[in-house]
């Protein structure tokens, strides 16, 4: 084995280290932090630094491997892109919705009209008229 | 595959399972469902970075296109709990 696959192979090795550290610190916070939308934050750390680096350490070894640019690694990060942030936003409204519904969870109350029933309900409501 | 790249593999792999066993625990003991369908999403994602970290030990680029799937299927089932959970039905 010459030189540079040892350098390209410690580069891949400090991008799987890093990126098995930040899953784990970000699975920590998860599973310690005291409420729902507190436990939303760590994830985004593994869901961005945590994805980036093992797709880009893929993509290093690979290129390297077959003498050619093998980027296709890169897509998982960059679907995780697109996808995270809307299940991310869904599952937000759906606690803020749930614990206005409820009572529980400690959430405000809806901005759009103080007091005026939730904009599902109404929805709900709509619907059933209708 | 020299050992520093193998050593580094394994730890990767070691993390990635402590993470989904934390991630497990708050998915059986979360107070209330949404805690627990996101837990499941991070599961899929823990699920997606072992298949593409195996893929780096098995110098195969299949695993990839497993990794690409459990991201679509992950995704998919995601939305549709929140869905339900949110509305009482996924496709109204």
């Amino acid at each position: 084995m010459n030189a540079g696959a040892l350098w390209v192979e410690v580069i891949v090795a400090v991008l799987l280290v890093v990126s098995g550290l930040v899953v784990l610190v970000s699975a920590v916070g998860f599973a310690r932090l005291p409420d729902f939308f507190l436990r939303m934050h760590p994830p985004a750390l593994a869901f961005t630094l945590g994805s980036w680096c093992v797709a880009l350490a893929a993509a290093l070894y690979f290129s390297f491997l077959e003498k050619r640019a093998a980027l296709h690694p890169l897509l998982i990060p960059l679907l995780l892109a697109i996808t995270v942030p809307v299940t991310t936003v869904l599952l937000a409204r759906v606690s803020l919705f749930r614990g206005r519904t409820s009572g529980r969870g400690n959430v405000p109350p809806s901005l759009a009209r103080p007091g005026a029933p939730e904009r599902e309900s109404e929805r709900e409501s709509e619907r059933e008229t209708n | 595959m020299s050992a520093i790249l193998s050593f580094a593999i394994t730890f990767a792999l070691g993390c990635y399972a402590i993470a989904s066993i934390l991630v497990l625990l708050r998915l059986i003991r979360g107070p209330r469902a949404q805690d627990r369908v996101f837990a499941l999403d991070l599961l899929y994602f823990h699920a997606i970075l072992v298949v593409m970290v195996t893929g780096i030990r098995h110098q195969s680029d299949h695993y990839f296109e497993i990794a690409l799937v459990i991201a679509l299927f992950g995704f998919v089932s995601t939305l549709a709990m929140a869905k339900f959970i949110l509305r009482g039905e996924v496709i109204e």
